[in-house]
């Protein structure tokens, strides 16, 4: 080598090393761009929605009077379900803080204790009637507004007008609170009930289980069809116009937008084969047009990924196509058509466009016991929950999405372990 | 073998030039195109266990393999070997139809195992192939215990109907193919795991344990070390006892060590064919000459 050239190529060396070292060094911070954004995003929904999973109660002493509840000394279960057991909580409060008068102070105390106080009585008496004619010392939900406070995310600060916490509820909550008659609990009812017009009565349960009804639907039809189809187009399908065309409109169908299958699912799920609206069953059948093209694609590339070498070797030792398909082609596949099938799936389940429009998005309380029960799902929640202004439903907002995404975590972990065991074989 | 190597060793470049000068009446035009040919050798055998007769192969337009007739004969070993692109890894493939799988990959002619024609309609390829069985250039188990592998074929075709039948043939098999003593602790281990020259041994077992008729061999060496070639050129040697095994390789030691006839191919025609010795000692066509004492190829 010249002289001249070495010295141009050791001139030119530098330059070289440090467009590299630069460019590492717009790696690294794009990757660090993307984490910081990921923590603060999560460290936000964290932080408001923890106190979510945490509930307040208020003990007062309940005077379980027959006459009060106006029910006989043994009473009927559906006596005590008539009975009023709003009026001997309010009694309650009023003998607890004997000062208070006047319509709206009493309001205002009454409005310490959830309305749903009086059903959890009513099924503790229901429990036990020997209740009836004694004094109980009792637990009970605080309504969240008070709830709040005694989380301490009222600022007393603030002007008496703009707070929904008032002066007086707050020095009776203090009094309650240094009386050792409050006491913060692990919030139960956010994981056993549906939907709720009060904040501290309503639980993702409805959702969840909304949700996973929907997967369930989804995941029976469109994991079957997708894999048969990606088969049948990779294995055993001439290439031809027709298959082309096919193709390209598999390709097409993933960029649909998801809303246009909801309209597709109103249209035909429920105006012509009037399947019930608001149900898992169509939620998941239009999830799963949606996520059909997902699946037939990604498996697609991961039987083309198969070495050819071990489909010769199945024809070679005198397999049938079909043996070579399913005994050697799809196992090599199988980790591959799985994690496209759960990043199918994870779509799914954060979709809620489509939902809306075959009537998911409605306010459903109670906790669906099959695919065809009207309910919703948890994306669907958590923007119902995300419109309401109470206080309660902020966190409740932010706690759905820890349960979503712990959802979404359980699937792919889910998927993780299949494809362990199948690439183990 | 001796004498090829003198030939190899010995030939200056003005001797190769008159060697050429003197096989000129073959009318070779040039290298490309060797025109209307007849095959030089003698193409055909006794007791042909297969046999081809005026085969042609199209890959779409393109004809890979040009009016070839080559018999197989019972208990040879056949060597095919000739510069790459020359069609013997695609005549190869017709004998037990690996070529179907091929899109656009069309045969003509005729080829027979047993005087029964592969081709005809009512040839099924899974049995054909479970007669004709495969060994491949890049060994290829399947990524399962070195037990499957070799017990696959036999499972499939229900050969064994008890665990200790099976067994025994996976032992038979594994014993035959000289791996039994080396895996005998681990055939639950997946196969890929072995070193190359096992990995290709296990799939010799393999294409026997289905206990087949002919085996076709790809280049079963070309990925293996000289050591592990040596070892699947001795066992070649004694599965000649049992079986018909026709070999593609781009050796040509390896062709002269294993094989009885060798048959040369340039550009999809069967140039010249005969026995083993003749064809190094005494190649006919100027080709073949060419192409053993390594001037091109």
């Amino acid at each position: 080598m010249s002289y001249n050239s070495t010295t141009a190529i050791q001139a030119s060396l530098k330059k070289r090393y440090a467009r590299e070292r630069r460019f590492q060094w717009y790696g690294r911070l794009a990757v660090l761009t993307g984490f910081v954004f990921l923590f603060i995003l999560l460290a936000d929904i964290v932080s408001k929605g923890t106190p979510a999973f945490t509930q307040h109660f208020i003990r007062i002493a309940v005077n379980f009077d027959a006459d009060k509840l106006e029910v006989s000394a043994n009473p009927t279960e559906e006596e005590l379900y008539a009975a009023n057991f709003n009026g001997v909580i309010k009694q309650s409060l009023r003998e607890m803080f004997p000062d208070v008068s006047g319509r709206k102070d009493k309001r205002a105390l009454y409005k310490l204790i959830s309305i749903g106080a009086e059903y959890d009585l009513r099924d503790s008496v229901l429990e036990n009637p020997g209740l009836i004619g004694t004094k109980q010392e009792v637990w009970l939900r605080a309504h969240s507004e008070a709830g709040s406070y005694l989380k301490g995310q009222v600022d007393t600060q603030l002007d008496e007008a703009d707070r929904r916490v008032k002066d007086n509820q707050i020095q009776w909550l203090d009094s309650l609170r240094a009386e050792g008659r409050t006491e913060s609990r692990f919030n139960v009812i956010f994981f056993t009930a549906g939907d709720s017009r009060e904040p501290e009565l309503a639980g993702i349960k409805a959702a969840l289980l909304g949700s996973a009804y929907t997967l369930l639907v989804t995941f029976f039809l469109a994991f079957p069809v997708g894999v048969l189809a990606a088969i049948y187009l990779e294995e055993f399908a001439p290439r031809n116009r027709l298959t082309d065309l096919i193709e390209i409109n598999i390709n097409n169908l993933a960029a649909v937008p998801s809303i246009v299958f909801g309209l597709l699912g109103l249209a035909v799920f429920i105006n012509f084969f009037e399947l019930p609206r608001s149900a898992p069953l169509v939620g998941g059948m239009v999830l799963s047009l949606m996520t059909l093209p997902t699946i037939i694609i990604t498996s697609r590339a991961a039987i083309q990924a198969v070495p050819p070498s071990i489909r010769q070797a199945a024809l070679g030792v005198g397999a049938s196509p079909l043996q070579t398909v399913f005994h050697h082609v799809i196992p090599v596949a199988m980790p591959g058509i799985l994690t496209g099938s759960i990043i199918g799936m994870a779509q799914a389940l954060g979709e809620s466009a489509p939902l809306l429009m075959i009537g998911m998005v409605a306010f459903i309380m109670d906790v669906p016991g099959g695919v065809t029960d009207p309910s919703t799902v948890l994306p669907v929640q958590i923007f119902l929950w995300a419109d309401s202004p109470e206080r309660g439903f902020t966190e409740k907002t932010s706690a759905a999405i820890m349960v979503l995404m712990t959802f979404l975590i359980f699937m792919n972990a889910l998927a993780i372990y299949l494809r362990r065991r199948f690439e183990m074989k | 073998m001796n004498t090829m190597t003198a030939t190899m060793d010995g030939a200056t470049d003005n001797q190769r030039e008159s060697d050429t000068a003197e096989k000129a009446p073959l009318d070779i035009r040039d290298h490309g195109d060797v025109g209307d040919y007849e095959t030089i050798g003698e193409p055909f055998v006794d007791n042909a266990k297969m046999s081809a007769r005026t085969v042609n192969v199209h890959y779409g337009d393109k004809q890979a393999i040009k009016d070839v007739s080559l018999d197989i004969g019972e208990n040879e070993v056949i060597a095919m070997i000739g510069p790459s692109g020359c069609g013997k890894s695609t005549f190869l493939r017709t004998l037990n139809r690996m070529n179907d799988i091929i899109p656009g990959c069309r045969v003509e002619g005729e080829i027979t195992l047993d005087n029964e024609d592969i081709y005809a309609g009512n040839q099924d390829t899974v049995l054909l192939r479970a007669r004709v069985g495969m060994v491949f250039q890049k060994p290829n188990p399947f990524p399962k215990s070195i037990y499957e592998n070799v017990a696959y074929g036999p499972r499939i075709h229900g050969l064994a109907h008890t665990k200790a039948e099976m067994d025994g043939i996976v032992e038979k098999s594994l014993q035959r193919a000289g791996l039994f003593e080396e895996v005998k602790d681990q055939l639950d281990k997946p196969g890929t795991g072995l070193s190359g020259g096992q990995q290709q041994r296990l799939c010799i077992a393999r294409a026997i344990a289905v206990s087949p008729e002919v085996i076709l061999m790809d280049e079963p060496c070309s990925a293996l070390d000289p050591i592990a070639t040596a070892r699947i050129e001795e066992l070649i040697d004694e599965l000649r006892e049992k079986y018909t095994i026709a070999i593609v390789t781009h050796s040509m030691q390896q062709a002269a060590r294993v094989s009885q006839r060798t048959a040369y191919f340039h550009l999809g025609k069967l140039i010249e064919v005969g026995e083993t010795k003749e064809i190094f000692t005494n190649p006919r066509h100027q080709l073949t000459e060419n192409y053993i004492t390594g001037r091109f190829g």
